[in-house]
């Protein structure tokens, strides 16, 4: 038998079991997924944590729900990638073979990276919402606040879904109007990039929306160091910023497992083909999801229309082909925008975000770049999609390939 | 694109001012666009920092991040920002004859 071995059951390695099992011929493989953790987070509901519109029961459901029947699934840590051995081996020191590894094992936060962040202000007034024990905490610290001045900082690109900071201080504005106390609320987003998101023609829109809610923008902040005793955070330049409510983006990186096995860059993301999606390093070890050091968004929509690609090189890798399948960098987003309105973005490699329509069969169009009631509804949808159809493999009615129909250049 | 005066020379750059050939660089180019970027003069440490970037760029095709440079010791991050006051990663770039560093999103 041969094996396929996939490291990290989120949403990448998920979704890519469920396809593999799908085509591949159970009488020549045999297919392993380990994962540490036996629950799954639907992540893009932890914006919504922090405001009481979800909490901690409607982002979990046990993995186990989503992993088709006759695969072998290990709950255990990995120590190690042997890359030249074509082997994994487990805590423990169980060692796994592999004919194909497929590495889907996501980027976290990293605090500590940040001098002063991971001390003693740490989920008392400075916050992530990036995992459920961060967006819990804020939920908490929101509940009682009074007003003052909330931050929320990027330290340093790339981060996974980078438009979720925006919808957070654009929720935030919402939220506080909602409380009666958005006259005592000053909002700051500070972020190293020159503007409001890394894109000219959407940065432009989404700066005139911060200017439109009175969140006020400061761009090219690098941020070196959190004054947490002063409530400070001191730019590398030493340039300060005064908080009351730090909601911070910390440095994201990919698994230490990574950078053990010498396969990751500084970040601990593994240098991959941005279109094959093959490791640059090894012909057999392929590539999917946050875990990749793609210049494409780091997000659940990305990782999706990757699969649909990969599912198809790896079928060529396996019959010795050369790998057809292009991922075009396409990232489909909807920004909640508070107020019951949404924004959508689509982009690839090539192409920015640009005004026009998304046509969707049976449910579109939508407006791109401009805020709407029905972008809401698409975000809101968004989870069942999630739960339903997207970790189980299923088509979704998106094309993986982004397509200029409706966009106006 | 288009032409300009640089250290006696004419040479090609981008709407950004970012020289469109790396292979054209020199030392003398180099203190010429650190001028106009207000690092003057530019000092031996600099130009370590600017021979290790295209080292690095020669090499991997991209310029090393700051995160690396500090990680291999190179030069730490909080140094870096001193030697090239505003956005290290593109203005060491720049004065390094490199194309603007591609932001990631």
């Amino acid at each position: 038998m041969k094996k396929l071995l996939i490291l990290g059951a989120g949403t990448a390695g998920t979704m890519m079991l469920n396809k593999m099992d799908a085509v591949l011929n159970k009488e020549e493989w045999d297919i392993t997924i380990v994962d540490q953790y036996e629950t799954h987070y639907y992540q893009p509901g932890f914006l919504f944590i922090p405001f009481g519109i979800y909490n901690r029961r409607d982002v979990i459901k046990p993995k186990r729900d989503f992993f088709p029947p006759g695969v072998n699934v290990i709950f255990s840590k990995i120590d190690l990638i042997q890359a030249d051995k074509n082997q994994v081996i487990l805590d423990g020191g169980k060692v796994l073979t592999y004919d194909i590894l497929l590495v889907a094992t996501g980027t976290k936060i990293n605090p500590a990276e940040t001098e002063g962040m991971h001390e003693g202000g740490w989920h008392k007034n400075v916050f992530d919402f990036y995992t459920v024990e961060g967006a819990v905490a804020l939920q908490q610290f929101l509940k009682y606040w009074e007003g003052g001045k909330m931050v929320l900082n990027i330290v340093e690109m790339p981060i996974k879904c980078p438009v979720a900071p925006l919808e957070f201080v654009f929720l935030a504005d919402w939220w506080f109007t909602e409380q009666g106390i958005r006259d005592k609320v000053d909002i700051e987003f500070v972020t190293p990039l020159p503007g409001a998101f890394t894109k000219p023609k959407a940065s432009k829109v989404f700066g005139e929306f911060l200017n439109k809610k009175n969140i006020s923008l400061t761009p090219e902040f690098s941020t070196g160091r959190v004054d947490w005793e002063n409530n400070k955070l001191v730019a590398w330049d030493e340039t300060t910023i005064d908080y009351d409510l730090l909601v911070t983006i910390p440095t994201n990186m990919g698994d230490d497992l990574i950078a053990r096995s010498g396969l990751g860059d500084e970040l601990n993301f593994i240098p991959t083909d941005k279109f094959t999606l093959q490791s640059l390093a090894n012909d057999n070890i392929f590539v999917i999801g946050d875990a990749t050091n793609l210049p494409s968004s780091k997000a659940g929509s990305v990782a999706h229309f990757q699969a649909d690609i990969l599912q198809d090189n790896l079928l060529s890798y396996i019959d010795g082909r050369p790998l057809r399948g292009k991922f075009d960098g396409h990232a489909n987003c909807y920004i909640e925008s508070g107020f019951g309105k949404g924004i959508l973005i689509d982009f690839n490699y090539d192409t920015e975000p640009l005004p026009g329509k998304f046509p969707l069969p049976g449910v579109g169009p939508f407006s791109l770049l401009e805020e709407t009631r029905m972008n809401h509804y698409g975000k809101m949808m968004f989870r069942w999609m999630y739960w339903n159809l997207l970790l189980k493999g299923a088509e979704l009615p998106i094309e993986s390939h982004m397509l200029m129909a409706g966009k106006r250049a | 694109m288009t032409t300009k005066e640089l250290a006696g020379i004419s040479v090609e750059v981008d709407a950004e001012g970012f020289l469109t050939d790396h292979k054209i660089w020199n030392l003398d180019l180099a203190a010429a666009i650190a001028k106009e970027e207000g690092i003057d003069p530019l000092t031996d440490r600099h130009v370590e920092v600017l021979n290790f970037m295209r080292k690095e760029f020669e090499e991997n095709g991209t310029a090393p991040s700051i995160r690396k440079m500090n990680k291999l010791n190179i030069v730490p991050t909080k140094e870096l920002y001193a030697l090239f006051p505003g956005g290290p990663a593109k203005k060491a770039a720049k004065i390094a004859g490199l194309g603007k560093p591609q932001g990631c999103i």
